[in-house]
């Protein structure tokens, strides 16, 4: 059984906002579209989005990691916010294990929403509906459009490709392979809500120097430290001394 | 989380009417057992009338909880697994019965269906009587597991929430049935008063259990597991947005701790020890006014309760949503 | 839902920041669906940025301009009341007046732009016009990044060349401003990062790119320059530098005369080689052969010469190679010593140096690819010394930036990394000689009523007789660029413009014409007091700059003050070229350059600057937009663009793709009538992919540079050694010396450019620094530029503002907390200039001494087509008010002031600032201060939605 998803390296997100403004302007004249902006000119402008980039600062000064942080909506395995709609607008889907709500069946009672943990759902304060990430099921089974743009918005955007989509439950793809090799995790294990999205952890490269390494054999110093000779004609002690 | 309106006046309009059909119908039990007087149709008619008025207004108070209420059919679909699917089930369920037996006893139609050993009979009034309070249980159980089953949001996810919506919709239901009884059915007064002194006194208790645990409740999500980075300290310096968004608005208060802990002490005043003084002086002087506003401040004080009920549910979502910049 | 709507796609380049991505835009019944990038981009390879992503909402945004717009009779400037005109008599006003500046004195008409990627055009029509008073933003912006680099190496950062990061093992990013080349780096990072390659950031603030370095090294801002000295110190004492790179290809080995009393003095020393034709930088120069023991012509066959020691030539001149004197200079800069100026540990400091210098000896790449160098050795490999380095306006925009980025340039050049693999690699048209042969014109003469000027506005001084003076050295240009202030102002100094221009020093103007800069706000220093210039009037009630013409897309702060607005269109609505004759997209492999092509019609009256140039240009007969009898020569700017030729049948003009009548040539050819189709089918993009052994060694590839030559890119084919040592730099010493044949700087600058223009890099307080009271202002105030926000541009974006709705003061938690101040507490910053009151925010990514906050997000109230009570203007702030365009001259007693910039390129000191912060008294409103009157908006701009549910097309949902 298939179980898209995506991974998100944190190895390499620079926090720039790309799949969050990519992912809007895709989805808000898309199948989930529109997407409100409120405020969009005035004080305090706020919108549906269906994924966010945060920021967070790791240790004390001057041991300081600063960390990008993407998040949408994780695809549980189990999600908590299925079971509860009272009207089955919120499902997940059989074929491919995308978490979907249908727009035409939700009543907006928010429910979902509180049995998310993760805050991945929004509700378009327009529309009067529950929205989130559909993993861009619009384009990944779009015929019309070539392999390579049959990928989530956000995926394509992203200038550091710190964002893989693909299929966990096949061992061999390239989302189940970055999740095994560069230790994925999933975020608030303790829920067992099964998140099929993953995260990529920091990935340190450090480089050892050993005291040997330092100076070799073909120090150029060697070269340039033998100062030329100095003329025999030119003074020097012999000249003025005979004791 | 952020208290909504609708819901507060739902869960308190539709518990004390719930609580009010409870004690009707414990009345006329006890009555049918002999155990009391008769009581005319008209207190039971009334006294129906009054718990329809409230289960209306507390559906009334739903819809505007509902982005799309013209959807509201729809939410019963997913009974299987939905609380809330359940709960909309159950609710009309519970008004039609209601409305039956309040209909039955306005009217008088009320025929014996079957005579028990006991010599007891069995009429249409029992019958709905019965129903109506399974299903009144069945109601408040419906309404608190919504919020009891949500297993990360640990404030509410204990046997007590269930407990408490059934002895705090019943202590208002009893309440005012008191009030009522007071002007149309003076013999049962006493009885309706007792048992309001005895349901409030259960809630205060079961109430002051909850808040109790849930000051000792140590999170169970962090940010190190919100986020998966393992150190003691982080913070988070952008949420991402800076003009707020549904996450912002609908999982915090946004009220002062002093705020919610002034408030926890008004609420158990307002609901549990002033009415069970009032209840205490309406019961020893008879006095039907002193009854009802026992009600008044018992019902503004689950107001208060249910309010502070949603404040001080902490989404683990809330943990990602800390910082503007 | 859409079933029946039309859907397209067609291809442009972005232009939501400087970067230049291409991109394809869908439309759906006309209106813009999506934009995402193009795949067949060789910039982008398909991705976008957050900002490219929300073209929409600036397409649609309700700040645009829609309509020419006068100034209302009787309303003050910054007011913004305005009346809407036609383009007709727009054109006839400018016409008169600037047809009458012409006539009479062409220097009083100024034209300064924005990064406006079109500056071979602007840059033209100002030479046309015959006025010398033309720059773009470089002055303010990284010009000492441009200028230091290409002064010691031929080439920079960005545009000009950048890190391989593909091979490189080591990358070392100092002081990036995020938004410099944005999208290849971002993707070049990952790549680097996944392929194991180590990462370190030295930076006084950990966001962005440095989040994801392995290590962060915190530095306090305006000290690199000590941090680079000593790591070249420490390079030289371990002896890790690449001694044969030094050798071959820099001076390192040239002999330079130490005789003090000679005229001759730091100057190399020459001899007489026999004449080549058309010679620039003759190989006459002498090195100290070991062999031999006696002076040699460089690069003599079998010669090596010393790269340490003093030696006496016959005539008893003593002298020293270039690397003996960087040697004797770095001596004393010792990690130790560095430290307590950067705040690095020194341990740290030798660390970096060691991996620098282990990394680039020991990871050595040899790439099985044959060359041919100039002095005609053929070469089987080309070798790479695999560390990386990149810079932007961290280094650059202080006041000593520039010899900190010659110290970056040597420390490149030492490790051996100059255009090899793994190191930094060239873009096309760079290398460039050093400096590169344009220069500007040095007399007063230069000017002349209806005649274009005699030179380019902008060069490369390669002596004092360079400099653009009068007969008392003083300057010609409004901005003072190229005089004895700032004699190496390439880029001029747009941000002095106003304020002389107001003082009438050097002289008044007549008419400023502003484009798509916004400088009565986040592009001026001192904005509160440029503001009240731009409003200022003279005894007689007349403007003290009395025409001022502002062309931009948007309603900003500075149209406000315009007398007349020209509405440009955006990016979408045009076409555009981005050349090799300006700052083009070439990659390390070979010339691009690309285009735009209008994907929609323009907005209202709207019309592209290009045009509005060619336009008067033809009306105001400028010899290049006319015919021989007077005619229009070009219909409009796509004609202008294919037919235009620098010279008459030169072959080269403003794009090198399919040049040639049926498009069949490159680089130079006849027009190709349908040279646009041939971009548009080709996605926008011409890439030029050279030889492989034409890739690398660029300074010094005999093939490359003849290719180079054969193609027109440059007028000479000789290698192009790297300057460890400046002998451009000492020329101007020398001449404040009093020494030599070249002019001489005026009295009162001899000092200043003695010296700062020192051949070998040295370290020094910033100017602002040395004039402040440090104790009293502690700490050094910088900005950052978020990733998801171009300059001040992007708060009119319905979607990115909700990202930086305002911007705060980042403090070390620790120094706020000494300081009393809480997290979210509003505070006062204050710096010797001005104060500005903002929300402080605790934070462990920031240096304890350095206090940031991101740029340009703050706005004046109405601005940008926000509501009045927007955050931006309420919440937001302007660091912009704390820091001052000049600065009190060093002499006491003498009421003269210079440019806060550095004093040998004229670069706005930006980073210099140094402030004080407290908090707000009780009682203080949570409203940033200053404030400024709301602004209304103008005549024709649509009205702000307060819900929006964008769907393009017509299959609009509800």
């Amino acid at each position: 059984m298939t179980q898209l998803a995506l991974v998100i390296d944190l190895n390499v997100c620079v926090g720039c906002h790309a799949c969050v403004t990519n992912c809007k302007e895709w989805n808000t004249s898309g199948e989930a579209g529109p997407m409100v902006d409120q405020n969009p000119y005035g004080k305090d402008p706020t919108g549906t989005f269906f994924n966010r980039v945060q920021t967070f600062e790791v240790g004390v000064f001057p041991n300081t990691e600063t960390i990008h942080f993407p998040k949408s909506c994780l695809h549980c395995e189990d999600p908590p916010c299925v079971p509860v709609c009272p009207t089955g607008a919120s499902y997940k889907r059989k074929e491919d294990g995308i978490v979907l709500v249908d727009y035409d069946k939700c009543v907006g009672c928010k429910y979902c929403s509180w049995a998310c943990p993760y805050g991945a759902r929004e509700l378009d304060e327009q529309q009067k509906v529950m929205k989130k990430c559909t993993l861009c099921v619009d384009r990944i089974y779009d015929t019309t459009m070539t392999a390579e743009e049959r990928r989530p918005a956000c995926v394509r955007a992203c200038p550091t490709s710190a964002r893989l989509f693909g299929d966990i439950h096949d061992p061999d793809s390239e989302v189940s392979k970055a999740i095994r090799e560069s230790g994925g995790y999933p975020l608030m294990p303790e829920w067992g809500t099964n998140p099929a999205n993953h995260y990529l952890p920091r990935r340190k490269t450090k480089l050892r120097i050993r005291e040997d390494e330092l100076e070799r054999a073909d120090n150029p110093l060697k070269i340039d430290s033998q100062l030329p000779k100095p003329g025999k004609a030119e003074p020097s002690l012999d000249d003025v001394t005979s004791w | 989380m952020h208290p909504a309106f609708s819901v507060v006046f739902l869960t308190t309009l539709i518990g004390a009417g719930q609580g009010l059909f409870l004690a009707l119908f414990t009345v006329e039990s006890y009555a049918a057992f002999g155990l009391l007087p008769a009581q005319t149709n008209s207190f039971y008619a009334i006294g129906s009338a009054i718990a329809m008025i409230l289960l209306v207004l507390g559906l009334l108070a739903s819809f505007f909880h509902l982005g799309h209420p013209e959807r509201a059919w729809r939410t019963a679909t997913k009974w299987r697994t939905s609380w809330l699917s359940r709960e909309v089930i159950v609710l009309p369920a519970f008004m039609g019965t209601v409305f039956l037996y309040g209909v039955a006893h306005w009217f008088s139609i009320n025929p014996v269906l079957a005579e028990l050993p006991s010599g007891a009979s069995v009429n249409i009034t029992a019958v709905l009587g019965t129903l109506g309070t399974v299903l009144a249980f069945a109601l408040y159980i419906c309404t608190a597991m919504i919020y009891a089953c949500l297993r990360f949001l640990r404030e509410w996810h204990t046997p007590l929430t269930v407990i408490n919506y059934i002895l705090l919709g019943g202590a208002s239901g009893f309440t005012l049935a008191a009030a009522l009884a007071a002007t149309e059915a003076p013999d049962v007064m006493p009885l309706l008063a007792s048992w309001a002194l005895i349901i409030t006194a259960l809630g205060l208790i079961g109430r002051a259990a909850t808040l109790i645990r849930n000051a000792r409740l140590k999170p169970k999500s962090t940010l190190q597991t919100a986020i998966g980075i393992k150190h003691p300290r982080i913070v988070q310096k952008a949420q991402g947005m800076m003009g707020g968004a549904f996450n912002t608005r609908e999982f915090f208060h946004g009220q002062s701790v002093a705020l919610l802990r002034s408030l926890k002490w008004a609420f158990l005043l307002t609901t549990f020890v002033i009415p069970l003084g009032l209840l205490s002086l309406g019961l020893s002087q008879a006095a039907g006014g002193t009854l009802l506003l026992a009600f008044v401040v018992q019902y503004l004080g689950l107001l208060a309760e249910r309010w502070f009920f949603f404040a001080q549910a902490n989404h683990p979502q809330n943990l990602y949503y800390q910082s503007v910049a | 839902m859409t079933q029946q709507s039309v859907q397209e796609v067609k291809n442009t380049t972005c232009y939501m920041c400087a970067c230049r991505c291409g991109i394809r835009v869908h439309l759906r019944d006309g209106e813009v669906r999506y934009i995402d990038g193009n795949p067949d981009h060789p910039l982008n390879k398909g991705v976008i940025c957050a900002k490219g992503s929300s073209g929409i909402m600036k397409q649609y945004s309700p700040a645009r301009l829609t309509q020419p717009l006068r100034r209302k009779a009787g309303a003050e400037r910054g007011a913004g009341e305005f009346e809407p005109i036609s383009w007709e008599e727009t054109f006839t006003i400018l016409t008169e007046r600037l047809g009458k500046i012409r006539a009479t004195d062409p220097k009083k008409f100024a034209l300064f732009t924005g990064r406006d990627q079109m500056q071979a055009l602007t840059g033209m029509f100002a030479r046309q016009f015959g006025t010398p008073n033309y720059a773009a933003h470089g002055g303010f912006c990284s010009v000492n990044m441009a200028a230091g680099m290409i002064y010691t190496i031929g080439g920079s950062f960005w545009e000009f060349g950048g890190p391989d990061l593909d091979r490189a093992k080591l990358f070392v990013m100092i002081g990036t401003a995020e938004d410099h080349h944005s999208n290849p780096m971002k993707m070049a990072l990952a790549k680097f990062k996944r392929d194991g390659g180590r990462f370190v950031s030295i930076n006084p603030v950990r966001t962005g790119y440095s989040a994801i370095a392995d290590e962060w090294v915190p530095i306090r801002p305006g000290t690199d320059g000590a941090f680079l000295l000593a790591v070249i110190h420490e390079i030289i004492q371990k002896g890790l530098y690449d001694r044969e790179f030094l050798v071959q290809y820099s001076n390192a080995g040239e002999l330079v005369n130490c005789n003090e009393t000679s005229d001759e003095f730091g100057m190399f020393l020459r001899t007489e080689v026999p004449a080549e034709e058309a010679c620039y930088d003759p190989q006459d120069k002498l090195w100290w052969d070991r062999k031999t023991n006696k002076a040699v012509v460089t690069h003599a066959e079998g010669a090596d010469p010393f790269l340490l020691g003093e030696f006496k030539m016959k005539d008893g001149t003593p002298v020293k190679p270039s690397f003996q004197l960087l040697y004797e200079r770095v001596k004393d800069y010792s990690p130790e010593w560095a430290e307590g100026v950067t705040g690095i540990p020194a341990d740290t400091i030798r660390r970096l140096a060691y991996e620098m210098g282990v990394t680039a000896r020991d990871q050595r790449i040899e790439l099985p690819i044959s060359w041919t160098d100039s002095w005609g050795k053929e070469h089987d490999t080309i070798t790479g010394n695999p560390v990386a380095f990149h810079a932007m306006r961290g280094l650059a925009a202080h006041s000593n930036g520039f010899q900190s980025i010659r110290a970056l340039a040597i420390l490149m050049s030492l490790l051996g990394t100059i255009d090899r693999p793994g190191g930094f690699r060239h873009k096309v048209p760079f290398p460039r000689p050093i400096p590169p042969c344009a220069r500007p014109p040095n007399h007063p003469n230069a000017v002349q009523p209806n005649k274009p000027l005699d030179g380019m506005a902008l060069g490369w001084p390669a002596d004092p007789d360079d400099l653009f003076v009068d007969a008392d050295g003083g300057p010609v240009r409004i901005d003072k660029g190229f005089s004895w202030e700032y004699p190496l102002s390439v880029h001029g100094l747009m941000h002095n413009a106003i304020t002389n221009a107001w003082r009438g020093d050097p002289y008044k103007i007549d008419t400023l014409l502003i484009f798509m800069a916004n400088m009565a706000w986040n592009s001026t220093m001192n904005a509160v007091e440029v503001r009240k210039m731009l409003n200022d009037k003279d005894e007689n009630g007349e403007y003290k700059i009395p025409f001022i013409v502002v062309a931009d897309a948007f309603q900003s702060e500075m149209t406000a003050f315009a007398d007349l607005i020209l509405p440009d269109t955006t990016y979408l609505e045009r076409h555009d070229v981005m050349s090799l004759l300006d700052r083009p997209i070439s990659e390390f492999d070979g010339p691009v350059d690309s285009v735009r092509i209008p994907v929609l019609p323009p907005t209202g009256q709207c019309k592209p600057f290009q045009e509005v140039l060619i336009e008067l240009g033809s009306r105001l007969k400028l010899p290049a937009f006319t015919t021989k009898d007077g005619q229009r020569k070009y219909r409009d700017y796509p004609d202008f663009i294919v037919n235009y030729e620098t010279e008459p049948g030169s072959g080269i003009g403003f794009l090198a793709g399919w040049r040639g009548k049926g498009g069949e040539k490159s680089l130079r050819g006849e027009p190709n009538p349908n040279q646009w189709e041939m971009y548009a089918k080709n996605n926008c993009v011409f890439h030029y992919e050279l030889p492989k052994s034409y890739q690398y060694m660029r300074n010094w590839n005999q093939g490359y540079l003849e290719w180079s030559q054969r193609n027109r890119i440059t007028r000479y084919a000789e290698p192009i050694l790297i300057n460890i040592y400046s002998e451009v730099l000492m020329r101007f010493r020398q001449a404040a010396q009093g020494k030599g044949f070249s002019r001489k700087p005026p009295a009162h600058l001899a000092k200043r450019v003695e010296t700062f223009f020192d051949p070998l890099p040295f370290y020094y307080d910033t100017l602002e620094a040395q004039a402040s009271d440090k104790q009293k202002y502690p700490l050094a105030a910088i900005t950052q530029r978020p990733m998801a926000m171009y300059h001040s541009w992007d708060s009119q974006n319905a979607w990115l503002r909700q990202i930086h709705a305002y911007n705060l003061l980042y403090v070390n938690a620790h120094t706020a907390r000494v300081n009393g101040i809480e997290d979210g507490d509003w505070i006062w910053v204050e710096s010797q200039w001005g104060k500005v009151k903002c929300i402080a925010k605790h934070s462990e990514a920031v240096e304890p001494g350095t206090v940031w906050t991101w740029n340009a997000i703050g706005k004046a109230a109405g601005a940008w087509g926000l509501t009045p009570d927007a955050n931006e203007s309420q919440q937001g702030f302007l660091l912009n008010h704390l820091i001052s365009e000049e600065l009190p001259a060093c002499e006491r007693g003498v009421d003269r002031r210079v440019s806060n910039s550095d004093p040998i390129t004229g670069q706005a000191a930006w980073y210099d600032v140094r402030v004080r912060i407290y908090k707000v008294g009780a009682g203080e409103t949570a409203v940033t201060e200053p404030q400024f009157p709301p602004l209304k908006p103008y005549p024709g701009q649509v009205e702000r939605k307060s819900v929006w549910n964008y769907f393009a097309g017509k299959g609009a949902k509800k």
